[in-house]
């Protein structure tokens, strides 16, 4: 190997702020390069893509309604992976709550009530939360890797909704089209921007931001989280139950997940449908990483991802571009990311591979 | 030929970003001479000897080996040289045996058939008792450390550099090291020498190079000097040995440990058996004990980090606490130290006053509701950086920007702090500079002085007769009965440590003299 990567000395605190900043730049100018390459004018294509969706008010409330779910989503896993907990099922959780708020909005279908959309979103954080409990439960009891447990259980979630939305669930009136019926006005959230779709969600997940913060900072429960995090040991010595901020944590951010999934189908949506999010349950984790699992960082970066979605339609519409350039952005932004966050912390080296190197640990010389 | 240094370094200087760890120094290492590096931690021996040995480069500087200005870019060439080391920390596999782990850390050239005899040949030489056949994780760490010499040896060196290589050694074991490098001097192998034990150095080695802050202080010869003297002049000041002010008559037990019994929970672990003892009130329990032989089991058991499922096998201040956890032990008036400062002791990633919190919150009361109180806590950090003499450039500096010394003090102030009944440290002063350990040897005293009970376990024997009114010994999980610090001597300590009937330390002990 002609490459390696050598430990930096020090890491520089100043670039791991910045490191987002460099990532989403290396993005544009390499969707710049995408675009030349498949024929189209790339200023064009930026403009189409990132500026055009939020150009008039209408733009900027989608684009906040689009980072509602993911900004709820990226703070309850960022707690999680401060203690490194990978909680990489969110999208199940959200399913699972757009499930939970959907049966209860179905349920009390003709009632008109201010009580209704509060137990809706409780009933979606109980549905997170549930699905969230699994891996919790595997791996505080089995030591599961709960990576591989919460990821099956969002397919699992697809299957279930699938299975409710073509059953018990589907609308009686609705020539068996795979949709619930459209929800009472009283159990739909209402909207803080009039003329647009912008919802209370958005305040909603702005305040979670909030809460996460204050308990990251001041709580001890924050505190834990970021020793257990760092220093596994340490949090032993402190005596942290690692058990309880497994379950912790995982119930936070399932039950984010689940909140976001009923305000999904309680905002925009106003029904339960087949497919109930375009992936927030995962874009949320680039998300939580973009923003430095920083519960503000979030807030930007969520922002920032939610105009991905918002371009990825527009440059559909306006340059006849294949709607998968959404995608491609998304993981372009975490490939530099994860780039630049390596070359923090170490720098490339270029020299012949060492033979049969037997690398002794040397702390404790000087 | 003797004229001629088989080492030479002149002008070395090395910066890394914010410090200079090496500044314009130059050594001679003669052939077949016993050349002790000294210096306190960050005085930068070991950048120093990662640069002889090709794992770091210097900014300027020659190195000339047998008289000509050469180039060592990676360890490789320095084998090929003939520069072997003996880390201080073993490279070993466990589950591999002696021969196979000696045949993956040398040239491939050299592994061919007829090793085995080859080891046999060159531990039957050097009095290194060895068999090729025995698997790693059955060895004594003794043992584990003449693998790592017999595998330099195999490659014919010129200069064997070892680091600190005593500190895992019972006395016995040390004299044995001690006997096989005399003969590979007197054979003409030039030997360079890291150690923090000032005796051991004394004995052993003809000339030393004293380093501070990065330079070389002076040269001298050990046998002309003492230990304090070497001592003062590694620190460039007056050492102050720990002083006992009257001792205080021991009172009631503070911890009373009962037939305790514990499977390790790793994995080449060692497993408590029937553990008995007390610590009372106003004295200092040393156990020592050569490495991996419970040590840190024990800790755990102690600390609350390991629960055992009997309250009543320990009991803090009447207090029944087997089954309870690290916070209600502190509660009850029992604060601990453990040996690894970073990632243990304290998150090093975090502040000072974080890691104050870390252990502080219970009993200084740093906690409103589940909310932190940030200015207790800083006020907390700042007291113990003062009354500690931490030096540090403020509390808002993360734990792993202070060298060893100064994070240990601060970790004992903030267990001190505390006004434990009981505390107790686990190797509270390893690898940590001469001014510090004995800075934080005097501060348990006082502790103990005041009234508290302090468990002290420690490999250094040094320290445990400086500081301990009692000592027991450690090995393979059974602690030996308590007895009085001046009614034993090294030699019966290290007996037990190497545990007198097993054995093949028993043969060691027996030619030692």
């Amino acid at each position: 190997m002609l490459i390696r990567l050598e430990p930096r000395a020090e890491a520089s605190r100043a670039m791991v702020y910045q490191s987002p900043l460099i990532a989403v730049v290396l993005t544009l100018i390499a969707g710049m390069i995408m675009f030349r390459i498949m024929g189209t004018d790339p200023l064009q294509a930026v403009h189409a893509f990132f500026i055009e969706p939020i150009s008039t008010l209408d733009g900027v409330a989608e684009l906040l309604v689009k980072a509602t779910p993911l900004i709820l989503i990226g703070v309850g896993l960022s707690l999680g992976f401060q203690a490194n907990i990978w909680n990489i099922g969110a999208e199940g959780q959200l399913t699972l709550g757009a499930i939970f708020g959907g049966v209860v909005a179905l349920a009390f279908f003709d009632v008109e009530s201010v009580f209704l959309l509060p137990a809706m979103l409780i009933a979606g954080i109980i549905g997170g939360m549930l699905w969230a409990a699994v891996p919790a439960f595997l791996k505080a009891r089995y030591n599961t890797n709960e990576i591989l447990t919460s990821l099956m259980l969002v397919y699992v979630s697809f299957l279930l909704l699938s299975f409710l939305i073509t059953g018990p669930l589907r609308d009686p009136d609705g020539f068996n089209f795979p949709e619930s019926r459209l929800f009472h006005d009283s159990a739909v959230l209402p909207i803080i921007l009039e003329g647009t779709r912008l919802h209370i969600g958005f305040l909603v997940a702005l305040l979670f931001a909030v809460l996460a913060w204050l308990m990251i900072v001041k709580h001890i429960i924050g505190f834990q989280i970021k020793v257990i995090g760092m220093a596994p040991a340490a949090a032993s010595f402190a005596g942290f139950k690692e058990k309880k901020l497994i379950w912790l944590t995982l119930l936070i951010s399932g039950g984010a997940a689940g909140l976001a999934g009923a305000i999904e189908v309680s905002g925009p949506i106003g029904q339960v449908i087949p497919v109930v999010s375009p992936g927030y349950g995962f874009t949320a984790i680039i998300v939580a990483f973009l923003g430095r699992l920083n519960p503000v960082g979030v807030i930007l970066a969520g922002i920032l991802m939610a105009l991905t979605y918002l371009g990825g339609d527009s440059a559909q519409i306006t340059m006849n571009l294949p709607n998968a350039v959404t995608g491609v952005f998304q993981g372009m932004l975490l490939f530099f990311l994860l780039a630049s966050d390596v070359l923090i912390r170490y720098r490339i080296r270029l020299g012949a591979l060492r033979v049969r190197e037997v690398t002794p640990r040397q702390e404790g010389v000087t | 030929m003797t004229d001629t240094p088989r080492l030479e370094l002149i002008g070395i200087t090395k910066a890394y970003p914010g410090v200079v760890a090496n500044n314009n120094v130059s050594l001679r290492v003669m052939p077949g001479e016993i050349h002790a590096l000294l210096g306190e931690n960050g005085a930068g021996k070991s950048t120093l000897v990662k640069f002889i040995y090709g794992v770091q480069k210097a900014d300027s500087g020659i190195l000339k080996w047998e008289g000509e200005v050469t180039d060592i870019p990676n360890p490789n060439v320095a084998r090929k040289l003939g520069v072997g080391m003996v880390f201080q920390h073993f490279s070993l596999f466990d589950a591999m045996t002696v021969e196979e782990n000696i045949s993956l850390g040398i040239a491939p050239e050299l592994a061919k058939s007829g090793l085995t005899q080859r080891i046999i040949d060159i531990s039957t030489q050097y009095g290194l008792p060895l068999e090729p056949d025995r698997y790693v994780h059955t060895l004594s760490v003794g043992e584990r450390q003449r693998i790592e010499v017999v595998r330099c040896l195999l490659q014919d060196p010129q200069l064997l550099i070892m680091d600190e290589p005593t500190s895992v050694l019972t006395p016995q074991e040390v004299e044995v090291l001690f006997r096989t490098l005399r003969q590979l001097a007197a054979d003409g192998v030039s030997i360079l020498y890291i150690s923090h034990k000032l005796q051991e150095i004394k004995d052993l080695c003809h000339t030393a190079t004293i380093m501070r802050m990065g330079e070389v202080v002076a040269d001298c010869n050990p046998a002309e000097e003492t230990p304090r003297s070497m001592a003062e002049m590694m620190m460039g000041g007056n050492l102050t040995p720990p002083e006992r002010t009257g001792k205080a008559v021991p009172g009631e037990p503070q911890l009373i440990v009962k037939a305790l019994n514990v499977a390790s929970s790793h994995s080449h672990g060692t497993d408590l058996k029937d553990i008995d003892f007390q610590v009372r009130a106003g004295e200092v329990l040393g156990i020592a004990g050569i490495a991996g032989n419970g040590q840190q089991e024990l800790m755990d058991v102690l600390s609350g980090e390991v629960l055992v499922s009997d309250p009543e096998s320990i009991i803090i201040d009447g207090n029944p606490v087997g089954a309870s956890g690290p916070n209600q032990r502190r509660s009850v008036g029992m604060t601990f130290v453990p040996e690894e400062r970073l990632g243990h002791g304290a998150v090093p990633q975090m502040s000072l006053w974080e890691n104050a919190f870390l252990s502080g919150a219970t009993r200084m009361n740093l906690l409103n509701n589940g909310f932190m109180r940030i200015k207790q806590s800083e006020e907390y950090a700042a007291t113990i950086v003062e009354e500690f003499r931490v030096k540090t450039p403020g509390i808002a500096n993360v734990a792993e920007s202070l060298s060893g010394g100064n994070l240990q003090k601060f970790i004992i102030g903030r267990e001190i702090l505390q006004k434990p009944g009981i505390i107790i440290a686990l190797q509270p002063t390893w690898g940590v500079d001469a001014g510090s350990a004995a800075a934080i040897r005097q501060s348990l005293i006082d502790l103990a002085a005041n009234g508290a009970a302090v468990l002290v376990i420690s490999q250094d024997l040094e320290e445990l007769f400086e500081i301990a009114d009692r000592l027991s010994v450690i090995c393979e999980g059974r602690l030996s009965p308590g007895r009085n610090t001046e009614e034993v001597n090294v030699e019966e300590i290290g007996l037990l440590m190497g545990g007198i009937s097993s054995e093949p330390i028993t043969e060691v002990a027996a030619h030692a003299d």
